[in-house]
């Protein structure tokens, strides 16, 4: 496969999973925002902001209405959820012709489908509709991927942009919330901070998940433990590592190459997640943990690209 | 007493609907022999348009065109910054042409393509056709698209053209002509292949029962001539790797690239991702470079090679023309094709028929002044409102003046740019291009059509039985071109 290509292909996974993340999140405030006072709400606004990277205004002043346009339509904004799926839409493009019609259609539709949305007041009343549909449309997509492409190299990269967006993502998420919210472990938490643990988990799509697992009881170890270190949930940061080392394993053994560091650098990391205590990553603060698993997928990333995406000639021509 | 019977309104079927406001004018019409008597072979379609709801073809027509914005079958629209991706416009209503017309206009192709291949040759080597004086030796040597560097390098075949797509159109007299050779990178298959996968789902009984020859093959057709000319050095070591090499997301023609890679299961690639190492090709891949031994390349000759041709061309590869050269990789078409499809050599083509085949040509040329000729070009020069004048090494519609629907001002700048460049334009009589139902605004009308079939040439000439119809769909418009608001058509090729 084309380095261009797989290069392409990661990158159209990664925003396409960012365009749904950030759905979710704003989708999950607006229901929260309507039990809530103002104030605990501009308090996940800022947490928010930070999770997403985005810079928080200027004049410090937290108006939901603005920042949810800013997050979502404004084209000038590249982290906008209209900007990542014409980013993914534009990295798809590029590779038509190594992924099915099928996906590509689908992809196309839900581009055709944010752009034709207008903002303004009746769009924000309804807006509900809009992040449903982006999410909807994401999930669409990885199944026709799933059901569609040959389980190949370039389905492995698609995977591996996912999962990379994906743990990133979360952990982000996972270590503002337990910065900044005040918490006692172990500790079930009560009504309006209830509301915030349920807003995490949701903004995980974890909560149905959290439920069946531990209870509607929220513990903030338990809510941990749940997100970090859970192998069978697809929104925790251990699965989605997991799948970050599997397709790295699968792409070093279809193209052969002897490069181990990309899958050295994830199985560390797997490791690392499955032999982890949550009491320990607790007590030295859940904090410094994401972040070292931030960097490490990090370290991963880079070496994906120096290997596979962009190598120095004269490596290959030896070889 | 004899009183003038009332013509039953069944009689009259032209002035029911869809055909309540077809018109006709001197120009050949595809469908009618004369008002209200279709030819032999319309006349399934034309019942079936009469019996047919408008509604039903409404919907059919939405149906289709948002399946094609959803697909993305689209092309890009240069100097012009809204959107520049835009779907190409599809009518739904077939063109039709028979068997043995077809025949003719197959063998018509097959002669010229196989005389400019030979024209191609003589010219980078020994330029016998020169020497006898038959073409002016000024003329190529000042054509832009001549390259000097391809003298004396051997193509594999002698097959400098190995895809060509050339416009016919059909004159007032119901013969077809040849408008255009495009002998360097033609486009438009890939409409002409997804037109006609829309019109097996919107007319299936009607397609099945007028018996119509296949065209799914292309792909296919292509990849097997593309096979054909891999260079002997591949073919010991295995199976010739083939690319398709595109300039990228922004060329106008690009889903037409991704369609045909995939179609043929190629690597579809850009300038970057093919490196030159020892006169070698190589691609970039996840799993180190690999060889390339036959580049399909639908980049211009001025943009392959920034060592060779521009050096500000960053679609191109540096060091292409040398592993070119040392025959280590085959590029099709070759390079400098496009003195071929000059349109003042254009003239010559007859002529270069006669030379090298000893055969009168099959198809027509239309007839065309020279302007570096001093009487013909005084002629022009007095009659520019009534004449196309089109710049002789452009193409798609753009740099041409249509006489007769011109301003002064713009025939005044035409004058001047002949004058100080004579060489750089031709200029013909303004055709009657024939027109064809095209289903518009609820109803059927009549527009001006042209047809471009497809011809490869690698093992043998393969053409497969259609074209593309492109249709000039603003009313009364004589141009076809996409980039100038025109449409196409499935084109319908009978078996018998």
């Amino acid at each position: 496969m084309l380095s261009r290509v797989a290069d392409s292909l990661y990158w159209m996974s990664r925003y396409l999973e960012r365009a749904e993340h950030t759905a979710r999140l704003i989708d999950v405030d607006f229901q929260l925002r309507l039990d809530q006072s103002p104030e605990s709400s501009a308090g996940r606004w800022l947490r928010l902001l930070e999770a997403s990277q985005a810079p928080v205004p200027e004049d410090g002043k937290i108006d939901a209405t603005t920042l949810t346009e800013t997050l979502t339509l404004d084209k000038t904004n590249p982290s906008s959820i209209i900007s990542c799926v014409a980013a993914a839409r534009e990295n798809l493009r590029q590779v038509r012709e190594q992924c099915s019609s099928e996906m590509w259609e689908q992809l196309n539709r839900l581009y055709l489908q944010v752009n034709s949305t207008a903002s303004g007041e009746a769009w924000l009343l309804h807006s509900y509709i809009f992040f449903r549909a982006v999410q909807e449309g994401s999930y669409l997509f990885q199944g026709v991927t799933d059901s569609t492409m040959a389980h190949g190299e370039g389905w492995h990269y698609i995977q591996l942009g996912r999962y990379v967006e994906r743990t990133d993502a979360l952990a982000r998420l996972i270590g503002t919330h337990f910065t900044q919210l005040p918490h006692s472990p172990d500790q079930s938490v009560e009504s309006e901070e209830y509301l915030e643990w349920v807003g995490l988990l949701k903004s995980c799509a974890a909560f149905e998940a959290y439920c069946k697992a531990y209870t509607a009881e929220l513990r903030p170890l338990r809510v941990a433990e749940f997100l970090l270190l859970n192998p069978s949930f697809p929104h925790s940061v251990r699965f989605s590592v997991d799948m970050v080392h599997s397709a790295l394993r699968a792409i070093s053994e279809l193209t052969g190459r002897k490069a181990e560091q990309p899958v050295r650098l994830a199985g560390r990391l797997r490791a690392t997640l499955s032999f982890s205590q949550i009491e320990e990553i607790m007590a030295s603060g859940a904090n410094a943990y994401v972040e070292s698993v931030r960097w490490q997928c990090l370290q991963a990333h880079a070496s994906i690209h120096d290997i596979y995406f962009d190598y120095p000639v004269e490596s290959a021509l030896v070889s | 007493m004899l009183r003038p019977m009332p013509v039953p309104e069944s009689a009259r079927p032209l002035f029911r609907p869809p055909f309540r406001n077809y018109q006709f004018d001197s120009a050949y019409d595809e469908m009618f022999e004369a008002p209200g008597e279709p030819r032999p072979h319309y006349r399934a379609l034309f019942q079936t348009l009469l019996e047919l709801p408008p509604e039903e073809m409404r919907k059919s027509q939405q149906a289709a065109d948002l399946s094609f914005l959803h697909q993305g079958i689209t092309f890009t629209v240069y100097g012009n910054d809204q959107g520049t991706e835009r779907v190409f416009p599809n009518d739904l209503l077939p063109r039709i042409i028979p068997n043995q017309e077809w025949r003719k206009i197959e063998s018509g192709l097959t002669q010229r393509l196989a005389a400019l291949n030979l024209f191609l040759e003589d010219i980078y080597n020994k330029g016998r056709i020169l020497t006898d004086g038959v073409v002016p030796r000024e003329l190529v040597y000042s054509c832009r698209h001549f390259r000097r560097e391809m003298r004396g390098l051997a193509v594999p075949r002698g097959i400098y053209v190995s895809v060509c797509g050339t416009d016919l159109v059909r004159l007032p007299d119901g013969s077809f002509a040849v408008l255009e050779d495009n002998l360097r990178v033609p486009s438009g298959v890939s409409y002409m292949l997804a037109n006609r996968k829309v019109l097996k789902k919107v007319f299936p009984t009607m397609f099945r029962d007028y018996g119509v020859s296949p065209i799914e093959h292309y792909p296919q057709a292509l990849l097997a001539t593309l096979r054909a000319l891999s260079p002997p050095s591949s073919t010991t070591r295995h199976e010739p790797t083939v690319v398709l090499l595109t300039p990228g997301v922004f060329n106008s023609a690009y889903f037409e690239h991704t369609f045909l890679a995939q179609q043929m299961g190629v690597e579809l690639v850009e300038g970057r991702d093919l490196l030159v190492h020892d006169n070698v090709v190589y691609m970039r891949t996840t799993a180190g470079l690999r060889r390339v031994d036959v580049i399909y390349r639908r980049v211009d000759d001025d943009f392959l090679d920034p060592l060779c041709f521009r050096r500000d061309s960053s679609l191109g590869v540096p060091g292409l023309f040398n592993a070119y050269r040392a025959g280590n990789v085959v590029l099709a078409n070759a390079i400098g094709t496009g003195i071929a499809d000059d349109k003042a050599i254009y003239a010559y083509v007859p002529a270069i028929i006669r030379y090298y085949l000893g055969e009168d040509p099959i198809l027509a040329n239309v007839e065309t002044y020279l302007l570096t000729d001093r009487s013909q070009r005084s002629y022009v020069l007095e009659h520019l409102d009534e004449l196309v004048v089109k710049a002789v090494g452009e193409s798609g519609g753009y740099g041409m003046l249509i006489g007769t629907q011109s301003s002064a001002e713009q025939r005044e700048d035409f004058r001047q740019r002949i004058q100080a460049e004579p060489r750089n334009y031709i200029a013909q009589p303004t055709l009657r291009l024939s027109r064809a139902p095209c289903f518009l605004e609820g109803e059927a009308q009549a527009r001006h059509v042209d047809l471009r079939p497809y011809i490869l040439f690698g093992e043998n000439v393969t053409l497969v039985p259609g074209g593309l119809t492109r249709v000039a769909l603003r009313r009364g418009s004589l141009v076809v071109n996409s980039s100038q608001g025109g449409g196409s058509k499935d084109t319908w090729v009978l078996r018998a």
